[in-house]
């Protein structure tokens, strides 16, 4: 009994994106841990604030032709070009594992036109295990894809409106920060009726080889993640936060618990680790230690006490 | 069989040409259950630039928990990897991919420069279990000799049949590997390759007319090495992408889409 008492009770890690509840704020970001399965001999996904999976259309897509990859200095470029199963063997193959996972999912959806979007978020609201769907409107390598929706604010939010009507899921949009001015397109969707909104995705990029005079990927331009971008999504995430009242999911470059506590204390309530499972598959888990870590030395009972607790001023 | 991320110590790293590393080192769970053809993702640093692990395929492992890995220098990971020290830790992720696939009867072996580096521990196998019905026929190619010698050693003393070519003809044959193939054909249950594309293309096409099976292990820049990120698509012969890392990198000669480059 006396020892119980001296044990400290362990910081409370749950947060809340609108409707949809989490035991933590450490997601998987969409693209970089596949349908789960991938990492399960690595990571505990049980113990995971949320999987989000990896990008599903209507069709199947095959992707982009190699190379689809080039690392940077503390990141790197992609176009992989939306390779992905299709909504039905989506449902088929990769749903019966998820449910599995003991941890909420989120599915990323991306489609061609308002009706692709709207007719995913309709066959994915009768499945069971879905716990919300994201809203991908800002992937920037498929040239007749998503990027027109993610750079008008009036097509993100017809598309926000869309999926809204056809599912009773949590509706989570992921911006683009490859626009004049992200908090315009933060606005169109909040007020367009998003229970949430992710950011950022990858910021267009290009890599050329000197020797060859040719560019490094194949579809020539690719979006750039990792360490690098943080700075500026953090930004991002800061601007958005001061002026929309819906949750916010911060993304871009996290690898640490430092990494996803300063996206925190810039106004996220939740993160997404991406490029970090990578070269780190144990991140997630280890940032979760880490805030709860950090809040024990700070003295603070709850995550929700640090969302954006920036201190500004003197 | 799960992979693992596993912090592995440095035993000892030799060079064994001008640009070619055997590091040794001490991983027990990669090494009881690595097969040969798979590989391993090697975090070559321990900042965030570089970013990403490099793909390095298994050479030998060993029943004690020894495993080695032999690697190229050919850009800034693997120049940091070559100045690693016996003593340090080195964070590996493995065994990873599909292996080469073992199936009875006379075989041959055909390596062109790093490609070589898989095969011993392929030779390895099939000697052990018998499966090459004692004939294992290795032929190895580099550009010279100084570049071969460490690489072809430790063939004939499993008991493999051991045959050369250099580019510059320092060593064996003078020409390409690929032309000591052709007469050994008609003897041959199956062929197993590693090396430049162009190397396996032509083996792959001389197997094709010889109607001998051919397995391949193919190469590919790569992040996550777990089929995560899909960087590591190859051309099928079906016209689908392949993905290096989970469906290779050993694949069939006949499921690649083979190009001249």
């Amino acid at each position: 009994m006396d020892n119980a008492m001296t044990i400290p009770s362990p910081p409370d890690l749950r947060v809340a994106l609108g409707p949809l509840a989490l035991a933590n704020p450490v997601m998987t970001a969409s693209g970089t841990f596949g349908y789960a399965a991938e990492f399960a001999n690595l990571v505990h996904l049980n113990r995971l604030g949320g999987v989000v999976v990896k990008g599903i259309s209507l069709e199947p897509r095959a992707g982009n032709p190699p190379p689809r990859i080039f690392e940077t200095a503390a990141g790197m470029l992609n176009a992989i070009g939306l390779e992905n199963v299709g909504v039905k063997r989506f449902i088929s193959d990769k749903m019966p594992y998820l449910r599995t996972c003991g941890c909420r999912i989120v599915v990323n959806i991306l489609g061609d036109s308002i009706d692709d979007y709207a007719a995913l978020a309709g066959q994915l609201s009768a499945v069971a295990g879905i716990d919300a769907l994201e809203v991908n409107i800002s992937c920037p390598n498929v040239k007749n894809g998503g990027v027109a929706f993610g750079t008008a604010p009036e097509m993100a939010a017809a598309v926000t409106r869309a999926v809204k009507q056809e599912t009773d899921l949590p509706v989570i949009v992921k911006l683009s920060p490859n626009v004049t001015d992200i908090v315009v397109m933060a606005r169109a969707v909040a007020e367009s009726g998003a229970d949430a909104l992710s950011l950022i995705n990858t910021l267009i990029g290009m890599g050329i080889d000197a020797r060859t005079r040719r560019p490094r990927l194949a579809n020539v331009i690719g979006g750039l993640s990792g360490p690098a971008i943080k700075p500026v999504a953090l930004r991002m995430v800061w601007q958005v936060a001061s002026a929309v009242s819906i949750p916010i999911i911060g993304i871009g470059g996290i690898g640490t618990a430092e990494d996803a506590i300063e996206f925190l204390l810039a106004g996220a309530t939740a993160v997404q680790v991406g490029t970090a499972n990578f070269y780190n598959p144990g991140a997630t888990e280890q940032i979760i230690d880490g805030i709860a870590d950090y809040l024990r030395q700070q003295g603070e009972s709850s995550v929700q006490a640090i969302i954006g607790g920036l201190r500004l001023g003197a | 069989m799960p992979e693992h991320q596993e912090k592995s110590i440095v035993q000892s790293i030799e060079r064994m040409s001008p640009s070619v590393y055997r590091l040794t080192l001490h991983a027990p769970l990669i090494a009881g259950e690595a097969r040969p053809g798979q590989f391993a993702m090697v975090a070559c640093g321990s900042t965030l630039d570089p970013l990403l692990r490099r793909p390095v395929s298994i050479h030998q492992c060993s029943a004690d928990g020894r495993l080695q890995l032999v690697f190229k220098v050919v850009g800034r990971g693997t120049q940091l990897l070559s100045e690693i020290r016996a003593g340090q830790t080195l964070d590996l992720l493995g065994p990873l991919g599909r292996g080469f696939r073992l199936s009875p009867g006379p075989v041959a072996l055909i390596g062109g420069g790093i490609g070589i580096a898989p095969l011993l521990f392929l030779a390895q196998s099939l000697m052990q279990t018998g499966q090459a019905d004692g004939s294992c026929r290795v032929l190895l190619g580099a550009q010279s000799g100084e570049d071969l010698a460490p690489l072809a050693a430790g063939f004939e003393t499993l008991g493999c049949d051991v045959e050369l070519a250099t580019d510059d003809g320092s060593l064996g044959r003078h020409g390409l590997i690929t032309d000591l193939l052709p007469a050994h054909l008609p003897n041959l249950g199956k062929v197993y390759a590693c090396g430049p594309h162009p190397m396996m293309a032509a083996v792959a096409a001389l197997c094709a007319s010889a109607q001998v099976d051919c397995e391949v292990s193919l190469e590919a820049h790569m992040a996550c090495g777990l089929g995560a990120c899909l960087g590591c698509a190859a051309p099928g012969a079906d016209g689908r992408y392949k993905h290096v890392c989970k469906h290779g990198p050993v694949f069939k000669a006949a499921e690649v889409a083979w190009t001249t480059r």
